[in-house]
């Protein structure tokens, strides 16, 4: 047991947790105002839901021993059965094994509350109660056991997610495209402009991951040494050049740089730099960023007009986009010389590294997109997934929380 | 001259706007009002404590028009905001005295155009 391991990892698991009221406010500013409570309940909920779903049964399949083929973890550790004080002797040698526990915990929690954004506006509370643990269940505790637990059968074959690239972001990214195709447009879409309510609490959200990210990123080298602080610089340089990319697209494209194109730009990078950051140096964190940056401009601002679907809030062209990007990029850039447990990219001469990544991306979104259907249709029949459309219309603070964030009169 | 008050559905706001330009009718002034007609209220709990009789948001145009612009204001509205459902709104016509177009001086129907 390490002492200074140990405060690094339980502060980093506050950053992380941080992370989903930070998505909370960078959804719920970008809602319209009737609609900005159900984000922020919905968000809240999935805290709450996916905490207890983790340490009742999601830890024990995400990281529990391989119950064969490296397919999904056994029961042995449910309800947090020999998860104590105690170091675990599989992961995270030098801190509780609680605290491992937990500090995945947050990452699990963050997944299925990134998707909120795109279903956003005209999902029933009820569905979206029972979509995230059947989601957490079926789709996100696998996906974690194959990369990241002992024995997972993608982590066996050398696929790098450094801190969950296609874990977390990728698997929801794709998994929100999907939903929000199937759950439909919003009245109205396309035909009146949706705008953002109020950016002042989208750009809070945007500052609370940024922060949250520093602890989901360097805290994922699991250790407070060096590889952490790697994470820490590579995260900060390529969210900047994001950051910048996109406001620069926007000045060019659209005639003046946003605020809003700014913070998306920003998280772009953050999701994009997120399976990279323990392999690849700060250098090669710049054009991760400025791709990410640019990329993820061009998926939301022309691809989705393009194509019609109603992604609300973006969760497939930031997430999606910039999680595959970083997954292929984490095949390019990787350096041994950075990380040795890691692998050398394409640039450094290897080949075999980006062909698994492809792979192991495409094994992901497929598996995502398949189990998310079917979860889809099986919450459709039992509850509906969609509220009526005069409920649509009144907006769903009202109508699923019989609240009102504004009042207009004292 | 008319004066002509109508409060409709907000998500009626842009499509009643869009209509109203249509038609050549381009002053107006709108904004955000509360009320409730036979839709009633919708009831709202914060804590526990039930606050009952809660107002709907609706959206309020006024415009002023001279005589010959009259129906075709009001056939736009009628037509644009209609839903069929209750809660549509309600729209009110008064009698407009006089007009004064604060940059110019000028009074009178001159002023509404």
């Amino acid at each position: 047991m390490n002492t200074g391991d140990t405060a690094w990892i339980l502060m980093c698991t506050a950053l992380v947790f941080i992370m989903t009221p930070g998505v909370a406010f960078f959804y719920g500013g970008m809602a319209r105002r009737k609609n900005i409570l159900s984000i922020l309940t919905q968000c809240f909920a999935i805290i709450c839901l996916v905490s207890l779903q983790w340490v009742l049964f999601g830890y024990s399949l995400s990281f529990g021993p391989d119950a064969g083929h490296g397919i999904i973890g056994n029961l042995e550790w449910i309800g947090l059965r020999g998860v104590g004080q105690e170091p675990s002797s599989t992961y995270a040698g030098t801190v509780p094994h609680l605290a491992f526990m937990m500090f995945q915990g947050m990452f699990a929690i963050i997944t299925p509350a990134l998707m909120v954004g795109a279903f956003a506006e005209r999902v029933k509370f009820s569905a979206l109660v029972l979509f995230t643990l059947l989601w957490s269940t079926f789709v996100y505790d696998p996906i974690a056991h194959w990369v990241w637990g002992a024995g997972g059968w993608l982590g066996s074959i050398g696929a790098l997610d450094f801190a969950g690239g296609i874990v977390v972001h990728v698997s929801s990214g794709v998994s929100a495209l999907l939903l929000a195709i199937l759950i439909g447009k919003r009245v109205g879409y396309a035909k009146q402009a949706f705008a953002p309510h109020n950016l002042p609490i989208t750009f809070l959200g945007g500052a609370l991951l940024w922060i949250g990210w520093f602890g989901f990123n360097a805290g994922s080298a699991l250790e407070a040494g060096g590889l952490a602080a790697n994470a820490f610089v590579t995260t900060n340089t390529a969210a900047a050049a994001a950051g910048m990319a996109w406001a620069f697209m926007e000045w060019k494209m659209d005639g003046a740089p946003t605020v809003l194109g700014i913070v998306s730009g920003v998280v772009a990078g953050l999701v994009a730099i997120t399976p990279a950051c323990g392999f690849v140096s700060a250098l090669s964190a710049i054009p991760i960023g400025l791709i990410a940056g640019i990329g993820c401009y061009f998926a939301v601002a022309r691809l989705k007009p393009l194509l019609g679907y109603d992604d609300s809030l973006d969760v497939f062209g930031v997430h999606g986009i910039g999680g595959i990007w970083g997954t292929l990029a984490t095949g390019l850039f990787a350096a041994t010389a950075i990380n040795p447990a890691g692998a050398d990219g394409l640039l450094m001469g290897n080949a075999k590294l980006f062909l698994v990544q492809i792979f192991y991306m495409i094994v992901c979104i497929a598996y995502a997109l398949i189990v998310t259907g079917i979860l889809y249709k099986v919450v459709d029949l039992l509850v509906g997934m969609r509220v009526d459309k005069q409920s649509e219309l009144i907006g769903l603070d009202l109508t699923q929380h019989n609240e009102s964030a504004y009042t207009i009169l004292e | 001259m008319k004066y002509i008050i109508a409060i409709v559905q907000p998500h009626k706001l842009e499509e009643v706007k869009k209509a109203l330009e249509e038609e050549e009718v381009h002053l107006m002034t709108v904004s955000t009002v509360l009320g409730q007609g036979r839709q009633k209220g919708r009831t709202q709990i914060y804590r526990g404590a039930k606050e009952s009789g809660g107002l709907l948001k609706k959206v309020k145009f006024e415009i002023a028009v001279n005589e010959d612009f009259v129906n075709r204001t009001i056939d736009t509205i009628k037509k644009a905001a209609h839903t069929g459902q209750i809660g549509d709104g309600k729209i009110f016509v008064l009698d407009l005295q006089d007009v004064v177009r604060v940059g110019s001086g000028e009074r009178g129907s001159v002023a509404i155009n």
